[in-house]
């Protein structure tokens, strides 16, 4: 086992399946006309894209022609935000979100901030979940958008959409949901949950990199964001990534198809994974929702040590995963997300994610547990956070 | 991202571990930042004898430490007080960018050690300055690849 790499780093990208490949192909070489065009063999690639439209929007329940492709979720959140911002410029400025967001639409809002625009972060509790009364009291007159993740990329936590489209329609608020992570690993009807936007990318689920959708609610003005041609109904200008939105399409159905059956294998694997690094390593905490919780999602925090460390060790060992520590993020603070579950800093820093997929195995789980248990003992005794502690308990 | 050498020292780091009794220990940092070093030293007749190191930190902050510790060993106090966040970067074969602070404090704990070393035994090290309390401000340092 130790010379194959076991990735479990799936929240952060996935292979592109060889099923995606195979129809992405012909796109490149043979049928690569510009949907655009008039003659026949183009034709055959806006219809490619008819399907792919319709793979989409069948995985979240809505119709083909609320379905926009992009090229990823930081577009896709860009496009929700700015856009609603603009569009509604006259009825508010001001726009509800959380502190625990991907940056793609934590980051956006700061530079709407910049502009002129009023951002509330709301907070959330120690397992990463709003408070939804919070929420309807922070709504005022000038709202104008709520965008408020599915489900969070580091300590994956799945927020009560539902509730929240319930007092965004109720509120006649426009609702944007971030769920990149969520689509393909969670049921979504975007209709039944009140949601307006809905952003996605392709990468996360065994599509191509470089792909994503949003989803616009029949009825929401949206401003372009890209101009230039009349590309999707004139509101994405750009020759269409054809192969790529194929590819999107074919991975979403592929993933909705077997998502029933894999999230609950995965949850399983989740749950045998907590309940064991808990109960053999000292000095441990999970962080997240128990039970709120995507399938494939689990996350650590190991006191006394670093996360970019024990990052190394696993590398050396052959397991891919990531971690929240600043050392791993290029900023010399530890993840938002952990900050605001209410970690110290020191503990946030060594914290480690590991994000299950279709391939992993309950042997893969087995042995990063083991050797899980001798990389912290061996960090521990090089940290003199841990001599401080063990000198304090004497 | 690391050179061999740093990996060498992070998988296999010297010296780690403590002296008990030592005749300097230095510790710099702050759990904030992610980053604390503690260096302890064994000092006989001006020569550092044994020195040890324990550190919360990163790959880097890791094999800085146990190189640090390398480089001082068997050196004269003099010697020791210039081993430099340079030298030690230097016998790294180099360290990524946004690490080099952490070569700034493998020298800051080296030097925390002289000076409690220096203190106990009321002795003055020509040079040394008193080390700053909690002054670990990430300062990034561009001059080293």
């Amino acid at each position: 086992m130790d010379k194959t790499i076991i990735y479990f780093d799936h929240a952060a990208t996935t292979s592109t399946k060889k099923e995606v490949l195979d129809e992405m192909l012909p796109y490149f070489t043979q049928s690569f006309g510009n949907p655009s065009s008039i003659y026949n063999f183009a034709v055959s690639n806006k219809n490619a894209i008819d399907v792919a439209r319709d793979q989409v929007a069948k995985a979240i329940g809505a119709d083909e022609k609320e379905i926009f492709f992009t090229s990823g979720g930081t577009e896709a959140d860009n496009w929700a935000i700015k856009g609603i911002a603009e569009s509604y410029k006259a009825k508010g400025n001001h726009i509800i979100t959380t502190s625990i967001e991907h940056h793609a639409v934590l980051h956006t809002c700061e530079y709407l901030a910049k502009n002129g625009y009023e951002i509330t972060y709301l907070p959330v509790d120690s397992d990463g979940l709003i408070n939804l009364d919070q929420l309807r009291s922070a709504i005022k007159d000038t709202t104008i958008l709520i965008t408020i993740m599915f489900a969070n990329n580091e300590i994956g936590t799945v927020q009560d959409v539902e509730a929240i489209g319930k007092i965004a329609k109720e509120k006649g608020v426009i609702f944007h949901t971030d769920a990149v992570q969520a689509v393909g690993h969670l049921p979504i009807d975007v209709h039944a949950m009140n949601i307006d936007l809905l952003s996605m990318s392709g990468h996360k689920l065994y599509g191509p990199k470089g792909t994503g959708a949003l989803y616009v609610k029949k009825g929401v003005k949206l401003k372009a964001f890209m101009h230039g041609g009349a590309q999707e109904k004139g509101r994405r200008a750009g020759t269409e990534n054809v192969p790529g939105i194929v590819g999107l399409g074919k991975a979403i159905e592929l993933a909705t198809n077997h998502m029933e059956e894999e999230s609950i294998r995965q949850a399983k694997l989740r749950d045998y994974l907590i309940g064991q690094v808990l109960d053999k390593i000292p000095y441990s905490r999970l962080n997240g929702h128990k039970v709120n919780r995507l399938p494939n999602n689990v996350n650590f925090s190991f006191q006394f040590i670093e996360g970019e460390a024990l990052l190394i060790m696993l590398d050396l060992k052959g397991v891919s995963a990531s971690s929240g520590s600043a050392c791993t993020s290029g900023s010399l603070d530890p993840s938002h997300v952990l900050l605001a579950i209410g970690l110290p800093h020191e503990i946030a820093h060594g914290s480690l994610r590991i994000t299950f997929g279709e391939k992993s195995t309950l042997e893969e789980v087995d042995y990063l547990i083991e050797i899980l248990q001798g990389i912290v003992i061996r960090l521990r005794e090089m940290s003199p956070l841990y001599d401080d502690f063990l000198e304090k308990q004497r | 991202m690391y050179t061999e050498k740093v990996m060498d020292h992070f998988s296999n780091p010297r010296n780690m571990g403590e002296i008990e009794n030592a005749d300097g220990v230095g510790t710099v940092g702050n759990a904030k930042c992610g980053d604390i070093m503690r260096i302890y030293l064994k000092i006989e007749k001006g020569i550092v004898e044994d020195v040890k190191f324990k550190t919360f930190g990163c790959g880097a902050a890791i094999a800085t430490s146990s190189m640090a510790t390398e480089l001082v060993k068997g050196k004269t106090v003099q010697e020791a007080l210039h081993v430099t966040n340079k030298a030690v970067m230097e016998a790294l074969d180099g360290l990524p960018k946004v690490k080099v602070h952490c070569s700034l404090l493998a020298e800051e704990a080296l030097q925390a050690a002289l000076w409690d070393y220096a203190k106990k035994n009321g002795i003055v090290i020509e040079g040394l300055k008193e080390p700053k309390e909690e002054d670990h401000d990430h300062e990034l340092d561009d001059e080293e690849e």
